[in-house]
This record gives structure tokens, C-alpha cells and sequence, in this order.
């Protein structure tokens, strides 16, 4: 089975084409330049490197979020196009259990945390049990300090990994009360390898969509509707 | 096995050039299928207007998030309804620029997905070219040059059509476009958004002359526009009326603004037309639908002995089929676009 994989969920941007249990290619990106620009020449370059013809492919991997909004519509719109023109199905990965994925056995608590400004994290809890990424709580979008409560709650160690780390490291070491680990460079950070990894796991498992019903998960309205939605609420309370 | 099919392709079509075309600017997710650019065979449009109507105007982020539902469906339709596959198109063209990014990112990265799988060839499309170019959809014996009177939500301009893609700008707005005017006025006097064809339709009730507005004129810029000062006066006129109890006179103030906006948009038009020598005069863009435009301007391009063209009203709207025409041009004059292609908001419209 071979799995074409896209992450363009945050500042880095990552594409990755896996076989089985092999990582053919690899090629990611954290620089400031626009995922536009990047994402598809990226491929290229990886399709180019390892010969891939695109046809061979079994399926088409995005990291559907959470993310920076934009970042997750060019992969997910990226991924759609591939979808329909090789008419191929779409697997989408959560952007945080791809993050988890980095950190495969490790089995007290993984927490990744990207930055979700408004004092939030975009995150979730999982460890690895038997050998599988075990979901303790799955993404949301929280409080750094209603995050670090529950993982009090827990009493495990934690790993830490995302680019909410560099925000939000000093809150969690004056804290969190079990000890905090804070993953390493070639694994804090989104990677389209563990994107592929993960994705080869839920193809096994049937979890695919069509390119046409595909849509990224963002955990939060947009700010009209939630300002809408709390005029309506104000409204509603008045009369 | 990509060179063979390209070739088998490149023979096979040497007629007939068909282009893919997608536009995502605003808040149409709009795909259309072109032959040699004079021919929509499809033209479809997933309109947002119901989403945005609850907010007054177009969120952003809301037509970026309906984009991305819609685009396939929508892709998929135009192709079907042309009777056509991807294998059938010699080249994926796609609105770049100008519009709200997060909305052309969506069709932007669609587009390049596409041809890059596909192996077509990507052309990037100026959305104000798009207009323009709605006019050689149905209009065969339009060629270049001729004059073109571009007016839409977000655009005002007088431009000579010099040929396919060539544009010298001779006068635009200063401030806002005409139909970011007619927005703003409908707003004023509570009719729903988008407010243009609400006013073309109330207008058609009122009296013209019943209450004089301004229309600006820029000193040592003949064909400029100003619409600021037109839209204030309007509104000073609703406040004024309010504050002394009276009603407000809804279709006359209707009239009266349509009157005082086409009527500038027609004297510099006349004025080119004459000082340029330029027998044709077209229409373009959203606003190029309002009756009450097309109406004065068909009266004033008469007594001139001008031919008028303007698209219709599906073709002045946002859609593909336009921007399958211009990639059309574009193609043909060897304009190709690399994957590395990005959306550029504020994409000027280059003058010659």
C-alpha cells in the first residue's frame, strides 16, 4: 500500500510518500515562505526523486487539522485536487494524533500543543499502549492552564511537542506538577512522514473519504459567527 | 508514459483547445469548461450569497470555508455538465489574484493540484481580465480594440482593450468602487445584501431627478472616478431626514443615486470613446447587470453611433467561464504557471 502524505497544518510544511512499512520520501520545510509557494514544488521534487508515478498511489493523506486556518485549506485543497484528478480517496489525520505519532512508544502521557493564540492550545492526550496510539482525550481547542490542570489530574509524566511549546514552556514548568520532557528537534514538530505512518494505520482500518466530502477540521467557528452567535445569545437574554 | 499522452493529446486537440477554468475570488465557487475561448460548454456556479446575506456582506473566512466544501462538486459538475473528463482539457486556468487570499488560495492550490496530476499546463488568471474577457462569450465579432467601462464590487475602471490581455488604463476609481457605493447605500436604506441589483430594482420605481446628488470630477484626471462623496451624501441625506422626522423617499433616493453613479460612469466612457476614436464600448463586471447601466448607456452609445456589448447576466457575475476565456489568450501567448504559484490579493492590473 502506498500513501502520498501532506502537512501543512502550521509553520512547517511537510509531504511524504510511504510503502508499506517504508518511508520512501521525505521533505519538510520550517521557514517562513507561504505554504502556496512550497507545498506542491515540494512534492514535486519527491515524486521526482523517488520516480513515483502518481497513479500507483493508494491514497491521499492530509493533516485536516487543527491548524492555522489557511495553512489547512491549502493541504486539504491540495489533497482534494490530487483526489479528483487520480481519482484516488482522501485519509484524513488529525494534525495532533500525526504530532502524538512523532513520539510512537512512548508510554506515559504525549501532549502536543500548537499555538492557538488567546491563550490557547490547539491539543490533545495520548500515550501509546500495545504498540497503538491510544487516545486519552482527542484535539481541542483549550486553555493552557485548564490543559495543564487535567494533565495534573493524571499525575504521568508528559512529552511536550509543537510549536505551542516555545509559547507556552515557561506556564508549564511553573505549573505542571508531574515532569515535563520537551520532544526533540527531528520530532517537535508537524512531519508529513508521521502524517503517512498514521494514515497507512486508518487505511487499514477502511477510514478513508472521497476528495469531494473532504473538509478540514478548524475546532472553532469563525469570528462572525461566534460574534453572531453571541449578539443572538445577548438578544435572547434581553427579551 | 506522461510524454506519450501529452503528445497523443497535443495532436488530438490541435483544434480545439479546451481549458478547465476555476474562480474562487469572492464568494462564488464557480468552475467552468471553455473551447478556444469563445465557447463555455459548461459554466458552473455554487453561489454563497444565503451564507453571507446573515452578516451584511462577505465574511472572509466563511466563503474560504464554503470554497473548500463546494469546490469539487462544483469541478466535477462543469466537466459533466460538458460531457467532458479531465483527459478532454488542454490546460487548468484558475483566478490568482485580485480577491480575498483566503478565498483564492482554495482554487489556487485546487487548480494547481489538478494540472499537476493531470500533467496540464496552469495558467494564472487576472479576475479583472476575467470580466473583460465574459464579452467574447457570446459576442463573436468582438475583438480588440475597443473600449471597456469595468465596474464591480471591488473595481472601477475605463480601460482601452489594445488586444487579448493588454489593457491601457485610463481612468479609475479614487476611492470607492461603484459597487461598493451601491452596497453601502442599500445597507442605508435596509435593503439586503448584495444591495446592487436591490437598487436596480427599486430604482426602476423612483424618480431620477427627485433628489440632486454630486458627482465628483477630478481635477487633471478626466476619466477618474470618485464614488466617496456620493455615497456620503446619500447618507447625510438619510440622517437629515431622519433627524427632521420625514420619511425617506426610498425609491427616489434609489433613482437619484443609480441616476448620479451612471451618469458619471457614462460622460467619461462618451469622453474616451471620442477622444480616442474607439467605436465599441463594453461592459464589464457585477455591475455591468444593472438594467438602469445598461439602459442609459445603450441610449448614450446610440446617439453616438457606438456599438454597445455587454455580457449576460451569468457572464457579469463572478464565474469561470470568463476566466476560461482569458486563460484562453493567455494560453495561446505561451503564458504558463509554475506550481510554486501563489494568491495575490491586490494583483494589479498592468497597463501597456
Amino acid at each position: 500500500m502506498k500513501v502520498l502524505a501532506l502537512d501543512s497544518s502550521g509553520l512547517v510544511a511537510s509531504v511524504a510518500v510511504a510503502e508499506d512499512g517504508e518511508l520512501l520520501a521525505e521533505y519538510s520545510v520550517n521557514y517562513k515562505k507561504t505554504h502556496s509557494q512550497t507545498l506542491l514544488p515540494m512534492l514535486d521534487a519527491a515524486v521526482q526523486m523517488i520516480d513515483l508515478d502518481l497513479q500507483t498511489i493508494d491514497a491521499i493523506a492530509v493533516a485536516s487539522g487543527p491548524g492555522s486556518f489557511t495553512g489547512l485549506r491549502i493541504g486539504s485543497a491540495t489533497a482534494k485536487g490530487l483526489g479528483l484528478a487520480l481519482g484516488k480517496p482522501l485519509v484524513a489525520v488529525p494534525t495532533t494524533q500525526a504530532l502524538a505519532y512523532n513520539l510512537y512508544g512512548f508510554t506515559d502521557i504525549i501532549c502536543p500543543i500548537m499555538d492557538a493564540r488567546r491563550n490557547q492550545a490547539y491539543t490533545g492526550i495520548y500515550t501509546f499502549m500495545d504498540g497503538r496510539l491510544q487516545i486519552l482525550e482527542d484535539q481541542m481547542a483549550l486553555d493552557i492552564h485548564q490543559l495543564i490542570e487535567k494533565l495534573n489530574e493524571r499525575n504521568r509524566l508528559v512529552m511536550f511537542c509543537g510549536d505551542g511549546v516555545s509559547v507556552y514552556r515557561e506556564a508549564i514548568e511553573k505549573n505542571l506538577h508531574p515532569t515535563a520532557y520537551f520532544a526533540p528537534a527531528h520530532v517537535n514538530r508537524q512531519r508529513a512522514g508521521a502524517v503517512a505512518a498514521l494514515a497507512m494505520e486508518y487505511l487499514k482500518e477502511g477510514r478513508t473519504q472521497t476528495a469531494s466530502e473532504h473538509k478540514p477540521e478548524y475546532l472553532r467557528v469563525s469570528q462572525a459567527e461566534r460574534e453572531r452567535q453571541a449578539r443572538l445569545a445577548e438578544r435572547a437574554e434581553q427579551s | 508514459m506522461k510524454t506519450i499522452m501529452g503528445k497523443v493529446r497535443q495532436s488530438m486537440s490541435s483544434e480545439n483547445i479546451r481549458i478547465l477554468a476555476i474562480e474562487t475570488s469572492c464568494d462564488e465557487t464557480a468552475a467552468a469548461v471553455v473551447e478556444n475561448g469563445r465557447k463555455a460548454l459548461s459554466n458552473v456556479i455554487a453561489s454563497q450569497i444565503e451564507i453571507h446575506r446573515l452578516y451584511g456582506g462577505v465574511v472572509p473566512e466563511l466563503a474560504s470555508r464554503n470554497h473548500m466544501e463546494k469546490m469539487n462538486q462544483v469541478i466535477t459538475q462543469a466537466l459533466k455538465d460538458a460531457h467532458m473528463t479531465l483527459a478532454d482539457m488542454d490546460a487548468v486556468g484558475v483566478t490568482y489574484g485580485p480577491g480575498l487570499v483566503g478565498a483564492l488560495l482554495v482554487g489556487v492550490a485546487e487548480a494547481k493540484a489538478i494540472s499537476y496530476a493531470c500533467g496540464l499546463p496552469l495558467v494564472g488568471v487576472h479576475h479583472i481580465e476575467g470580466h473583460v474577457s465574459a464579452n467574447y462569450l457570446e459576442h463573436p465579432d468582438l475583438e480588440p480594440p475597443f473600449l471597456c467601462l469595468i465596474v464591480s464590487g471591488g473595481h472601477t475602471n475605463l480601460v482601452i482593450v489594445e488586444d487579448y490581455g493588454r489593457f491601457r488604463i485610463l481612468g479609475s476609481t479614487r476611492d470607492d468602487a461603484a459597487g461598493e457605493a451601491f452596497d453601502k447605500v442599500a445597507r442605508a436604506i435596509g435593503l439586503r445584501y448584495p444591495g446592487g441589483p436591490e437598487i436596480d430594482k427599486l430604482a426602476r420605481e423612483g424618480n431620477s431627478q427627485a433628489i440632486s446628488f454630486p458627482r465628483a470630477r477630478i481635477e487633471d484626471a478626466p476619466y477618474d472616478f470618485s464614488f466617496s462623496g456620493v455615497k456620503s451624501s446619500v447618507l447625510n441625506y438619510i440622517n437629515q431626514q431622519k433627524m427632521q422626522g420625514l420619511e425617506i423617499p426610498r425609491a427616489d433616493l434609489a433613482a437619484s443615486f443609480q441616476h448620479s453613479v451612471v451618469t458619471a460612469l457614462i460622460e467619461r466612457a462618451m469622453l474616451a470613446a471620442e477622444e480616442f476614436h474607439i467605436d465599441r464600448v463594453a461592459l464589464a463586471g457585477g455591475v455591468a447587470a444593472n438594467q438602469g447601466l445598461r439602459a442609459a448607456m445603450g441610449k448614450a452609445c446610440e446617439k453616438r453611433n457606438l456599438k454597445l456589448y455587454y455580457p449576460s447576466p451569468i457572464y457579469c457575475t463572478d464565474n469561470a467561464a470568463m476566466i476560461g476565456v482569458a486563460a484562453y489568450y493567455e494560453y495561446k501567448k505561451g503564458v504558463r504557471h509554475g506550481w510554486d504559484l501563489n494568491a495575490v490579493p491586490n494583483l494589479k492590473l498592468e497597463s501597456v
